[in-house]
């Protein structure tokens, strides 16, 4: 009940923290797919960039966000932004970087062979080969890559209130510091529906942006 | 013009290097199709690669009317140059429209000219443009699929084309109707055209010449009906059947072999004039046509000499007539199933042309090794 007025009484509040948390996550997952896709395109060329990219992109999702938080202090405080958005975006393009790099690496390389011959059969440059089959037929792949970033990155998102990102984190560390249930609550369930969301969204955009054809043929 | 001088394509494997394409040197004269044909694995898809440099050559060249290809910049070499791969290979992201238009898109054509290529080629091979040019590959069966793929290779008019087991993936009946499709187009098209193929059949019907592969080497090049005749050795002769006089029979049409002026009565001569004709010629038969010159039956020597009237009253029926451009092989089979040793042959409108019979065609069939020999 108490929880109920409170979200009634703060709605506008909690909007807005929404809005600035959907804002820092889509940025920074942005700025993820231009680095992510391209480096998932060239680690297809070869195997070892691909072992060692993917490598490193696998012991950087293991860093817990906090010590992340931690070591990035220091570093950004060179340039006065130690605390606030710009380690939390940081720290989210990190990590979203294994899900995209890895989903791009595999649907480029699991392109059919046969159609790659095809392209070059008909005379494609490398490039248009990218860009008028494998990237296309990629779509499907890479877009659930992105989907797994953004769901993942907006609990990361969250604890980033702690460096004082803003976004709903917000109200969960409220809740906790002042022994507020009713934020505490309202937080948690509010990040969870921000992120089934954020899935169903990205799902819908995932379909529309996949080729007629492929759609057709599953 | 294609030609092939000592191509050679080592692969280097983990378990040792693959002479894949060994010294192959031939030529393929402009306008015809030279079928690559060989078991499984022989090189006859490596050495078709190797022409548009998919697979780059260990060594030897490849000229294209007698310009070395690997001084050709690669994209502008396969943009000239029509490829139907084994696997068809169309891109599922594309339309049929789009597919069929990449080539001419690429090479810089207008919208309007390559939309309108588009329509003629489906046009060309029966596909209703109004059904098919805003469909997805994943929407067409094997065989449209097969056509689509072939129609692609021929969008910007290349002079050369080549195909790698172009009908493969259809069932034998449709096959057959695909074959005489492109043979059709390309007696308009004239493409020089490198054809690959693991079937004698397929190999003896659609090649002007037949490279037999074994082994990445080149065994036997030669017109099929050369082939069929004098294979070079065992593994050849093997690999064409032991049928392969038979087969040649599929090579030669029956207005080749018939006798021309055929021998001929009309239906109001009277039955000896018709007699002292096949005494005179020694025939045990002859052919009655009406008016037109059309035949509609035939007088039988035996009959003849003992009856008397017009060969109105005394003619019997024809079990069934050939077309001057049947193959030996339906006529034969068409002979033993009505048991007949001759039979007349008209052309496409009904009218008389010749007769051919059971002696001419083994004539004509052992001509060549009598010249061996
Ligand atoms: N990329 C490759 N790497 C290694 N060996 C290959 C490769 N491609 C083909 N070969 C080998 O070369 C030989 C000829 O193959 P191919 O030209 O495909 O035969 P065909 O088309 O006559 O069936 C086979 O022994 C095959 O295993
Ligand atoms: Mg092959």
């Amino acid at each position: 009940m108490e929880t109920l007025s409170f979200l009634t009484g703060n709605f506008n509040q909690i909007l807005s923290l929404a809005w600035v948390h959907t804002l820092l996550v889509s940025v920074a997952v942005g700025l993820a797919i231009l680095t992510g896709v391209p480096i998932g395109i060239a680690i297809t060329q070869s195997q070892r960039a691909a072992d060692a990219v993917l490598y490193i992109a696998s012991v950087i999702i293991t860093i817990p966000s906090i010590a992340l938080f931690g070591l990035m202090i220091p570093v950004l405080s060179m340039i006065g932004q130690g605390i606030g958005y710009m380690p939390a975006i940081i720290a989210v393009l990190l990590y979203s970087q294994l899900p995209i790099i890895r989903n791009t690496y595999t649907a480029i390389n699991n392109v059919d062979p046969a159609l790659r011959e095809a392209a070059r059969g008909v005379g494609m440059t490398a490039m248009q080969r990218l860009k008028m089959v494998e990237i296309p037929l990629a779509i499907p792949v890479i877009m659930a890559g992105v989907r797994t970033a953004v769901v993942m990155n907006i609990g990361v998102m969250a604890i980033a209130a702690y460096i004082g990102a803003g976004g709903l984190g917000t109200l969960i560390q409220r809740g906790i510091s002042q022994s507020d249930p009713r934020q505490l609550i309202i937080g948690a369930v509010s990040v969870s529906l921000l992120a089934i969301v954020a899935d169903f969204s990205l799902l819908w955009l995932q379909k529309r942006l996949t080729p007629k054809g492929l759609a057709a043929a599953v | 013009m294609i030609t092939l001088d000592k191509l050679t394509k080592i692969f280097d494997t983990p378990n040792g290097s693959i002479t894949a394409a060994d010294h192959i040197s031939m030529e393929v004269p402009t306008g015809e199709i030279c079928v690559l044909l060989g078991p499984s694995g022989c090189g006859k898809t490596t050495t078709l690669k190797m022409v548009n440099r998919i697979i780059p050559a260990t060594s030897g060249r490849v000229l294209i009317h007698g310009e070395d290809t690997s001084q050709m910049n690669t994209v502008d070499l396969r943009r000239n140059i029509g490829y139907v791969i084994q696997q068809i290979g169309l891109f599922p992201n594309m339309t049929i429209e789009d597919n069929i238009s990449v080539v001419p898109k690429l090479l810089g054509w207008s919208a309007e000219k390559y939309k309108k290529r588009a329509l003629e080629l489906l046009d060309l091979v029966a596909l209703d443009p109004a059904i098919f040019l805003k469909r997805y590959p994943s929407e067409l069966s094997g065989g449209q699929q097969q056509r689509v793929g072939v129609i692609r290779a021929l969008a910007a008019d290349p002079k050369v084309m080549l195909m790698d087991e172009p009908f493969g993936a259809i069932d034998p009946i449709n096959r057959e109707v695909i074959q005489d499709e492109f043979l059709k187009m390309q007696k308009e098209l004239q493409k020089t055209i490198l054809f690959v193929s693991h079937d004698i059949d397929e190999a003896v019907k659609m090649g002007d010449k037949i490279a037999i592969f074994r082994e990445g080497k080149l065994e036997q090049y030669a017109a099929p009906d050369d082939l069929l005749a004098h294979p070079a050795n065992d593994f050849i002769a093997g690999f064409v059947g032991n049928d392969r006089t038979l087969k040649r029979l599929q090579l030669v049409t029956a207005g080749e072999v018939m006798q021309q002026n055929p021998s001929m009565v009309t239906l109001d001569q009277p039955l000896d004039e018709a007699l002292q004709l096949m005494e005179s010629r020694d025939l045990e038969a002859v052919t009655v046509v009406n008016r037109e010159q059309k035949p509609i039956g035939m007088v039988r020597r035996e009959i003849a000499q003992v009856h008397r009237g017009s060969c109105r009253d005394h003619h019997d029926g024809l079990p069934t007539v050939i077309y001057q451009d049947d193959d030996l092989r339906s006529v034969v089979s068409r002979l033993y199933r009505v048991d007949a040793s001759w039979l007349p042959v008209v052309d496409g409108e009904g009218y008389l042309q010749g007769v051919i019979t059971q002696r001419g065609i083994t004539h004509h069939v052992g001509a060549t090794y009598r010249t061996q020999a």
